[in-house]
C-alpha cells in the first residue's frame, strides 16, 4: 500500500533504470532531504539546485533540447509563477519552429490546500497552466495513476506538467502498483524499510528498490470510479477522493452519482465526459483552484455549447473562492477551497433542479 | 611574446581595470572617418585568404539586413529587427562554432541580432527572406515569427525569441548536458547589455559556477549601449558588465568587438579555454547599432556610430588585400543576388490557415482536441 509520495518516488526509480531519466532536480531535491515530501528520495540522479525557479525550468528546457530526459521540481506551486514566460517558451517550442524543435521535460509541483500551508503554501495552478499550449498536464488522484501518469510524462516526446496534489502525497492506494510489496500492513512496512529514508544520518543509507514494472496511464484518458444514473461529477486531484466519497454519502438518498477522475487535464478525455452528462443530463465540474477563469469554466462552455440539449439541469462549477489566497485559520482554508459537505450540498442542489 | 599574445594581454587587462564612470560615448562608437589613406599599412595577423573570407560573410550579412529593412519599408514584411552593426564580432563567432547535433556540438542560445552568425555557419540568405515575408517556406517558422528569430535544430541553433534573457536560462540546461557528457562541444549564449539586468543574466552566473559542477558556456554581451531607447548610462551603474563575471572567478574580457581581429582572437581564445577547462568564460563586446533598435525605431541609419564593415574595409584596402572596387563589386553582387530572392519570395505562398493547430505537440498536424 504505497502512498502517492512513495509511488512517484518508485515511479521516478523505475524511470532512471529503464526510460533514460538521467537528472531529478530541484530546491532540496537532492539528499539529504530528498524532496520536501520525500518524493525524491533515495533516487541515483537526484541533486540540489539554486534557490531559483527560473533557473530551475530554464535548465529543464536546456536539457530537453539536449535530449536529456529530466524531472524538475518546484518545491510549491506557489513558486511557479515568476516562471510563466519560460513555462510558454517550453509549450511553444515546437509550434514557434514549425515542428523543428520539440523538448521533452518534465517539470513537478505540489498543488493545492488540504496540509494547512497557509497563503503561499497552498494555491493551485492548474487553471493558470491548462491556459498555456504546448504542455500534456496530468494530476494524480491516487498512487497506482501517480505512478503510472509519471512514467506517461516520462514517455512523452513534449513538456509535461507533473501536478502533486499535495494533500493526497501521504493518502495509501487501493490498488497494487506492479512490483511493489503486498497490500497489507506487513506489505506497507516492508516498503517503507526499503525506500523512505531514515531519519537522522542518512549518509550510509541507500534505498532498496522493488522489482518494479511498467504501468502506464495514457495521457488524455479519464477513469471512471463510480457509476452512476443521476448526475455526473468530473473532477481530479484533491476534490477527487470528497467527490467519491459524496457520491457515497448521496447514494443513501436514492442518488446515483457518476465519478469522473480526469487524471489528465490537457489533453483530456472529453469523449467520457460527454458520454457520461448524456447519459446523466447533469454535470457538476469540481476542482479547488479559484473560480473566476477557472479550467472547469471551459468545461462548462464546452457543456453548454456541445451538450445543451442533453441536458435536464445547468451545469455546475463547484472551485474556489475568487480571493488570493488561502488563510491559515481552519475556518478560512475550509472556507476557501471545496471540501465534502459543499459537493455534498451541490449534488444535492443540481439533483433537485427540475428538469 | 607574440604579437597575438601581446594582444590577448592588453584586451585581457582593459577588463580589470574598472573606470569610474561609464563615458556618454564609448570609443568604439565614435564615428571614424576613413583614416586609413593617412594611416600607416595596417597589420594583420590573419591570414589574406581568412580575411577575404571574413569580409565575404560581414558584406553578405550586412546587404542581407538592409534587403530585410527594405522589405519592411515597402509592405514586404511587418517587422524587422536584426544585427547590423555587430558584424565584426559576429562573423568571426560564426566561423568559430562546432556545427552539429547533439551535446558533442556546440549549442547555440541566440538573440534576434545573430544573422551573422548563422551566416558564417553556412545559413542561406534566402531563409532569412522567407522569414521575412512570412511565407510558408520559411524553415525557421513557417511564417510565424519575426525576421531574426531562426531555428536549425540540425545545428543545434534554438528557436530564437523575442522575450528578452530568456536563452540565459535555456543555455543553463545544454551546458548541464555537455558537462555530464564530456567531449569539446560548449554551449553559446548572446544577448544585449540592457537584457543583462534581467534576473535571467543572474542565474546563468550562478548556475554555471555551481562548485565542481561547472559549465562549459560562452556567455556573450554584446554592448551596444542601448535598451530600445534607453541608453545604458541612465540605468546601469556597473563600469564593466564583464565585471559581473568576477564575482563568480568566470573568466572574462571587454573588447571591441568592432574589430574583426580583436574579436576573432578573443573568441578563440575564449573557446579554447572553454573546450579545454570545461569552466564558463564571458565576453562583453561592444559594438554598433545602426539602424537604431529595429522597425519599430524606424530601421534608419544611424551616422553617429562607427561601422565595422567600413573600418575592416579601410584595413583591408591599406593592407592591400583588397581595393575599393572589389569590395564594392561585392557589395553590388550580394545587393542583386538578395533583391532577386526577395522577388522570388514575394511570389511564394503563406501559409495555409488550417496549418494553425501544426506542431503544438511534437509530430502532430491538424487541430489536436
Amino acid at each position: 500500500m504505497a502512498n502517492m509520495a512513495q509511488a512517484i518516488r518508485m515511479a521516478l526509480h523505475y524511470g532512471e533504470e529503464n526510460l533514460g531519466l538521467k537528472e531529478i532536480f530541484g530546491e532540496d531535491v537532492g539528499p539529504p532531504l530528498g524532496g520536501v515530501f520525500t518524493v525524491t528520495q533515495g533516487l541515483k540522479t537526484t541533486w540540489n539546485s539554486p534557490l531559483d525557479e527560473r533557473g530551475i525550468i530554464g535548465a529543464a528546457m536546456g536539457l530537453g533540447a539536449a535530449g536529456r530526459r529530466c524531472v524538475a521540481e518546484v518545491q510549491f506551486c506557489d513558486y511557479i509563477y515568476n516562471t510563466i514566460d519560460l513555462l510558454k517558451l517550453a509549450g511553444m517550442q515546437s509550434w514557434a519552429s514549425n515542428g523543428d524543435w520539440n523538448m521533452p521535460m518534465t517539470v513537478m509541483t505540489p498543488v493545492g490546500s488540504g496540509i494547512r500551508g497557509s497563503i503561499y503554501h497552498s494555491h493551485s495552478f492548474d487553471a493558470t497552466m491548462t491556459h498555456i499550449p504546448g504542455w500534456k498536464i496530468v494530476m494524480p488522484s491516487n498512487p497506482l495513476d501517480a505512478y503510472g501518469l509519471m512514467l506517461a510524462c516520462l514517455k512523452d516526446p513534449n513538456p509535461t506538467m507533473y501536478l502533486k496534489p499535495k494533500a493526497l502525497l501521504r493518502i495509501r492506494g487501493q490498488e497494487k502498483i506492479p512490483g511493489e510489496p503486498d497490500l497489507t500492513p506487513e506489505g506497507e512496512k516492508q516498503l517503507k524499510e526499503m525506500i523512505d529514508a531514515p531519519l537522522g544520518d542518512r549518509s550510509k543509507w541507500k534505498a532498496r528498490w522493488p522489482q518494479l514494472e511498467d504501468y502506464t496511464v495514457e495521457i488524455g484518458k479519464a477513469a471512471k470510479v463510480r457509476e452512476g444514473e443521476h448526475l455526473t461529477i468530473v473532477s481530479y486531484g484533491r476534490t477527487l477522493p470528497l467527490a467519491v466519497q459524496a457520491a457515497d454519502q448521496v447514494a443513501a438518498e436514492g442518488i446515483s452519482v457518476e465519478v469522473i477522475d480526469m487524471r489528465t487535464l490537457w489533453p483530456y478525455d472529453w469523449q467520457m465526459i460527454s458520454e457520461s452528462i448524456r447519459k446523466t443530463r447533469r454535470v457538476i465540474y469540481v476542482n479547488e483552484d479559484t473560480e473566476v477563469t477557472n479550467f472547469g469554466e471551459h468545461l462548462v462552455r464546452r457543456t453548454v455549447e456541445e451538450l445543451f440539449y442533453d441536458l435536464e439541469a445547468r451545469p455546475k462549477l463547484l472551485a474556489g473562492a475568487f480571493i488570493p489566497g488561502i488563510g491559515l485559520a481552519d475556518t478560512l482554508e475550509m472556507a476557501s477551497a471545496p471540501q465534502l459537505n459543499h459537493i455534498v450540498d451541490a449534488i444535492r442542489e443540481v439533483a433537485a433542479e427540475r428538469a | 611574446m607574440t604579437m597575438e599574445e601581446t594582444q590577448l594581454k592588453r584586451s585581457s587587462a582593459q577588463t580589470h581595470t574598472p573606470k569610474p564612470s561609464r563615458p556618454p560615448m564609448a570609443a568604439h562608437l565614435a564615428p571614424t572617418k576613413a583614416k586609413a589613406a593617412s594611416s600607416p599599412k595596417h597589420q594583420f595577423r590573419l591570414a589574406p585568404q581568412q580575411l577575404i573570407q571574413i569580409h565575404d560573410l560581414m558584406v553578405k550579412s550586412r546587404v542581407l539586413e538592409e534587403r530585410l529593412i527594405r522589405m519592411y519599408k515597402q509592405s514586404d514584411g511587418y517587422f524587422w529587427i536584426g544585427g547590423p552593426g555587430e558584424e565584426a564580432f559576429n562573423i568571426p563567432l560564426g566561423l568559430s562554432v562546432k556545427k552539429g547535433q547533439g551535446p558533442q556540438f556546440d549549442y547555440l542560445h541566440l538573440h534576434y541580432r545573430s544573422s551573422g552568425i548563422l551566416l558564417a555557419m553556412g545559413a542561406e540568405p534566402i531563409s532569412f527572406i522567407r522569414q521575412m515575408k512570412n511565407v510558408a517556406s520559411d524553415p525557421y517558422s513557417g511564417g510565424r515569427n519575426f525576421a531574426n528569430h531562426a531555428s536549425i535544430k540540425a545545428w543545434n541553433v534554438l528557436p530564437i525569441t523575442s522575450t528578452i534573457e530568456t536563452q540565459y536560462q535555456t543555455a543553463i540546461g545544454t551546458g548541464i548536458a555537455q558537462m555530464r557528457e564530456g567531449g569539446q562541444g560548449l554551449t553559446i549564449v548572446n544577448g544585449g547589455d540592457a537584457g543583462t539586468a534581467e534576473g535571467d543574466f543572474a542565474s546563468c552566473l550562478v548556475w554555471s559556477t555551481r562548485p565542481n559542477e561547472e559549465l562549459p558556456i560562452l556567455i556573450i554581451v554584446t554592448n551596444n549601449e542601448w535598451g530600445i531607447s534607453t541608453p545604458a548610462n541612465t540605468q546601469h551603474g556597473e563600469s564593466h558588465i564583464a565585471d559581473r563575471a568576477r564575482a563568480f572567478n568566470i573568466k572574462s574580457r571587454t573588447i571591441n568587438g568592432n574589430d574583426v581581429e580583436e574579436s576573432f582572437f578573443a573568441i578563440r581564445e575564449a573557446m579554447d579555454y572553454i573546450r579545454k577547462e570545461r569552466k564558463p568564460y564571458m565576453i562583453e563586446a561592444r559594438v554598433s547599432r545602426l539602424y537604431g533598435h529595429s522597425s519599430a525605431s524606424g530601421a534608419n541609419l544611424v551616422t553617429n556610430e562607427s561601422d565595422p564593415l567600413t573600418l575592416f574595409e579601410d584595413q583591408l584596402e591599406s593592407a592591400g588585400i583588397l581595393s575599393k572596387q572589389e569590395m564594392a563589386d561585392l557589395r553590388e553582387k550580394y545587393n542583386t543576388e538578395m533583391l532577386e530572392m526577395a522577388k522570388r519570395v514575394k511570389e511564394e505562398p503563406l501559409p495555409d490557415a488550417s496549418t494553425i493547430y501544426d506542431h503544438v505537440y511534437a509530430g502532430q498536424k491538424g487541430k489536436y482536441w
